[in-house]
């Protein structure tokens, strides 16, 4: 007698590509770091990290292994539960979004076709703007429960500018849907590699554009990190943090920047597709990896004009942040919705 | 028991654990968070009838807006055990079983209501919750509600901005 009808394969294929995808991001997050540092040092003209292995490429090995030595210290009038469960929080978030990112198309191996997609819903947008709309949690408890009013001031600004933020992304998407009709991510990028069809970015430019800013400001990258400017709140939210509860506040962030880059790439650039090349020719395996590495060089791309951004932009005054999202980005954003629909409605 | 079954169970099981914890905990904050643990088991449970649209929404408006803006009600008031009213033993006493009574008849309300009786739950049938079914709905049979319910909004929406107006 069977207790439980599960399809085991299945379950075992998931975990296996969950194990893979959320220790990459890692990979690539601690890699991230490195890539921060010199591209900050070039665009800065001076050498970087250079001193740990061949052109320093132990160094984020090396931050990683002192900030899990460092001593953990927990400040006694702090809320100890919610201490804890605030950079983990932070975490989760940030990792929450890779389950519906479609990271190539399908392979096959021994007999199974494999979806390189955790979970193909029908709501794959919703559930990002969902998760994205969750984040503001690790930054907001982490920041009340350090009982510091710098903390507490930083984590209300956080709140208040993902908040802001969050309204015009979610129009911008909007606009997005309407051209697409779908909600799933896998069909919109399945639809953008149609031959004839271009990419979303030819359709929807400003649409991107006020989505990538918004993801910035999502992200707390310069110049929306305002949480954490350090000339007015010392240190921002994570100040009373110590040891890897501060490295995970500080690699959400970089995990965050790696989950918005991939949204964007799949929503606006085509995923993995690769552009001016038909990967039917291809085996169906071999185009799904050409797919995968196409995906990584966009999310790359991505990342560098991040941080080139963020060393070149200093940052806003609030009120100028504020006036930015709900003066600008939100009426931009109904206006793209506007043009959106009648465009829509002028093609039949 | 199948899957269906031990999930409906389990997430059911959740959700009540927290809605006790909401009311137990002393921390204003402290129940903030145990009501957003709420919200997630009730989606879980959303998506159990194939109603991942409504399941996400939930998420996105309970979850991520209006517990976020409790948060913040909460901490910018920073209320706490020692300056809030305690109430006495009598008035918990009373709360109480007033409580119980109110349940007890939505209790019975519901196991005798006709449209429930001798009903099973479309556990993976039913797609009304998808977007596409909830949409043409909304937008067909529901569309005179819908547009109401949207000017009720616009005017809590001008309401807000009137009262948030410093002078």
């Amino acid at each position: 007698m069977t207790l439980l009808a599960i399809d085991w394969l299945l379950i075992i294929e998931k975990l296996v590509l969950i194990a893979i995808i959320v220790f990459a991001s890692l990979g690539i997050a601690l890699y991230t770091t490195f890539a921060e540092r010199k591209v900050a040092a070039v665009l800065q003209d001076r050498p970087g990290p250079e001193r740990a292995g061949p052109f320093g490429l132990f160094q984020p090995l090396a931050d990683g292994l002192k900030l899990i030595m460092k001593e953990e210290i927990i400040p006694t009038s702090s809320n100890k539960a919610l201490f804890i469960i605030g950079p983990g929080l932070a975490m989760t978030a940030a990792l929450m979004t890779c389950a519906v990112i479609p990271w190539g198309s399908t392979v096959e191996l021994f007999g199974r076709k494999m979806d390189l997609q955790i979970a193909d819903i029908n709501i794959g947008i919703l559930y990002v703007f969902g998760v994205v709309s969750l984040g503001v949690y690790g930054i907001m408890i982490g920041g009340w429960a350090s009982n510091n009013k710098f903390s507490l001031m930083a984590a209300l600004r956080g709140a208040s500018q993902a908040i802001s933020y969050e309204l015009a992304m979610g129009i911008a998407l909007i606009a997005l849907l309407m051209t697409t009709g779908s909600l799933s991510l896998k069909t919109i990028v399945d639809q953008q590699m149609q031959p004839g069809h271009l990419w979303n970015i030819a359709y929807q430019p400003l649409g991107f554009l006020l989505f990538f800013i918004c993801a910035m400001a999502e992200c707390n990258r310069t110049p929306f990190d305002l949480p954490e400017a350090e000339n007015e709140l010392n240190f921002g939210y994570h100040q009373e943090y110590s040891s890897m509860k501060l490295g995970f506040y500080l690699f959400a962030e970089y995990i965050n920047m790696i989950m918005s880059s991939a949204i964007m790439a799949s929503l606006y650039f085509g995923g993995y597709d690769i552009p001016f090349f038909n990967e039917s020719i291809l085996s169906p395996n071999i185009a799904a990896l050409v797919g995968v590495a196409a995906l990584l060089i966009k999310i790359i791309i991505f990342i560098f004009i991040f941080m080139w951004i963020r060393w070149t932009i200093p940052r806003f005054r609030y009120d100028q942040l504020m006036n930015l999202g709900w003066k600008s980005l939100i009426p931009l954003a109904l206006l793209n919705m506007l043009v959106t629909g009648a465009w829509i409605l002028y093609r039949g | 028991m199948n899957t269906t079954e031990i999930l409906f169970f389990f997430l059911s099981a959740v959700a009540i654990f927290c809605a006790c914890m909401v009311l137990i905990s002393k921390n204003p904050v402290h129940s903030v968070l145990w009501l957003v643990g709420t919200f997630f088991a009730i989606s879980g449970h959303y998506i159990l009838l194939n109603a991942q649209f409504l399941a996400i929404v939930n998420i996105i408006v309970y979850a991520g807006a209006i517990m976020v803006l409790f948060l913040f009600v909460i901490m910018l008031m920073n209320l706490n055990q020692q300056n809030e009213p305690q109430k006495g033993f009598w008035m918990k006493l009373a709360g109480v079983i007033s409580g119980g009574c109110f349940m007890m008849v939505l209790i019975s309300l519901v196991r005798q209501a006709a449209d429930l009786n001798n009903k099973t739950a479309m556990t993976t049938d039913g797609d009304i919750g998808l977007i596409k079914n909830l949409g043409k709905v909304l937008f067909s049979d529901y569309v005179v509600p819908f547009e109401i319910t949207s000017v009720l909004f616009l005017s809590a929406m001008v309401g807000a901005i009137v009262m948030g107006k410093k002078d």
